[in-house]
């Protein structure tokens, strides 16, 4: 196989961890904020169900949540690789396992994205949200207009150390058959006897996380135009 | 019948009695002046006032209207509370401004929000008129609000470009935009240099006309004495002393407060 032909082949799968990691960050960053929420309620049962739940998640592997969400189905169910068998997958078993997979990554950073911004919302000073209702504004509108863009500028850096490490996490989707970047290098190792093709899908994701890093530094730039209090 | 009225509030926090039994009144357009040593229970005082915690019993009344009833207010939902608050205003000692707005934005940020909720229950064919011209309103009275606390030129800065006096101006120009009843002051020049107490007390004198009544806490006893019409010392929790400021400064009565002063004034 050609340098070009293993190109095409990686970028393939590479689109394939491009996915994961996107789709992840799209529904995980929002999802962590409201388990953040919820683990900030005054409602006690809604408070402890959700720490718990978070406590659980984060003190586990991420490959043990993968085997759980893709294999968990068929043992309850009782049919090997129950996951292609729902019907929203038509059988289509790529799709299904990315699905599986993409569930595991969801749950699993919105745990630890719920637990940075739990730490940011605390430590904005309870003197932002007094400022707010004295001003007759809203418990909601202070933490939309107010508290969440200061949570947000404070949080950056680990949120970006998280999403660097998200990046690399994909690779633990081929465990449970996705073809991402890895898993399509480690085919054609297997079907030509070539190695390179595995330390090249390195230069992938050393690209790809420097791009990743560049936006956090661009977003931390346009927010260094106010300070926290 | 007074402007505001205070009855018999009080506020314990666990077992300790933080206020006992408060009743004050205060006429429209007077200033009034809350001294007393730290720990006195004034902060709190402004907090019930202000709706930021509720006292454990007590009514307040502004205009003769009962705004809080500490039996009934536990059941009121955010947007009853919402309305009895924005009876009053209170600048803060550590100023609370919102970093991440101008100070035009901190000025306009909650004035904006409730116009829209306003707006919103008119008839549909009427919204958008209203809201241009109450949007277009609020902005003068900013520019009008900054102009009377000098700082027209800052409008486009955001707080960590302010020194802590504008900051605090800023703060108060903020709290008016919302023209409360009654304007209330936590120590609004403590946590200043002092060469920077002059600026901000000289904007809150300034304020100082018929229609504007105050409520200032201060360890800044020149200020008490020159500008309140009415002053309260406060010591453990209780109104320990009230009257002019002639009274309270000049012919004091009780041991507390004569304690107080002497230490205040040297
Ligand atoms: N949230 C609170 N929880 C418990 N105690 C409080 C709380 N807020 C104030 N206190 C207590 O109430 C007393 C009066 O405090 P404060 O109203 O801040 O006095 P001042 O403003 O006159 O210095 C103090 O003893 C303080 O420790
Ligand atoms: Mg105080």
């Amino acid at each position: 196989m050609s340098f070009w032909e293993v190109t095409q082949e990686l970028f393939r799968g590479f689109g394939v961890t491009l996915e994961l990691f996107i789709l992840t960050l799209v529904l995980a960053l929002p999802l962590g904020l409201l388990f953040a929420l919820g683990s900030r309620s005054r409602l006690r049962p809604l408070r402890f169900l959700v720490r718990g739940f978070v406590y659980i998640i984060r003190g586990t592997p991420l490959m043990l949540q993968l085997l759980v969400v893709t294999l968990g189905p068929g043992i309850l169910f009782g049919t090997q690789h129950a996951l292609t068998r729902w019907k929203c997958f038509n059988g289509n078993a790529n799709l299904a396992y990315f699905c599986g997979a993409l569930l595991a990554f969801v749950i699993n950073y919105a745990c630890y994205f719920s637990e940075i911004y739990r730490g940011g919302i605390d430590n904005i000073p309870k003197g932002q949200w007094e400022a707010g209702q004295v001003l007759g504004m809203k418990k909601s509108q202070i933490f939309f207009r107010i508290i969440l863009l200061q949570v947000v500028k404070s949080i950056l850096a680990p949120i970006s150390n998280e999403t660097v490490t998200l990046v690399k996490d994909t690779s633990l989707a081929r465990t449970v058959s996705v073809v991402e970047v890895i898993y399509a290098a480690d085919r054609i190792t297997g079907h030509y006897a070539l190695i390179w093709p595995l330390f090249y899908t390195g230069a992938f994701y050393l690209v790809f996380n420097f791009l990743v890093t560049w936006c956090f530094t661009t977003a931390e730039k346009r927010l260094s135009r106010f300070r926290l209090e | 019948m007074a402007f505001l009225e205070i009855k018999n509030f009080q506020k314990f926090f666990d077992k300790n009695t933080v206020l006992h039994d408060i009743s004050f009144s205060i006429e429209k357009g007077e200033v009034l002046a809350i001294i007393g040593s730290s720990g006195s229970g004034k902060t709190t005082l402004l907090r019930c006032m202000n709706f930021l915690t509720l006292p454990d019993s007590g009514k307040m009344y502004v205009n003769g209207e009962k705004i809080l009833d500490a039996e009934t207010t536990g059941h009121l939902s955010e947007g009853e509370l919402r309305e009895s608050r924005l009876h009053f205003g209170l600048v803060f000692q550590q100023f609370n401004l919102f970093p991440q707005y101008t100070v035009l934005g901190n000025l306009l940020l909650a004035p904006n929000l409730y116009l829209k909720e306003v707006v919103a229950k008119l008839p549909k064919e009427e919204r958008s008129r209203r809201l241009t011209e109450g949007t277009a309103e609020l902005e003068s009275k900013a520019n009008a609000l900054l102009t009377r606390v000098g700082l027209s030129n800052r409008a486009g800065a955001y707080p960590c470009e302010l020194s802590g006096g504008q900051k605090q101006r800023v703060a108060i120009a903020r709290a008016l935009m919302m023209s409360p009843d009654i304007l209330c002051f936590d120590e609004p020049t403590s946590a200043l240099d002092p060469e920077l107490t002059g600026e901000v007390l000289s904007v809150i004198r300034g304020l100082k006309s018929s229609d504007s009544t105050m409520v200032v806490v201060t360890h800044e006893m020149e200020f008490a004495r020159n500008v309140a019409d009415k002053v309260i010392f406060m010591a453990n929790g209780i109104i320990e002393e009230m009257g002019t400021p002639e009274e309270i400064f000049n012919h004091p009565k009780s041991g507390l407060l004569k304690a107080f002063l002497s230490k205040a004034l040297d």
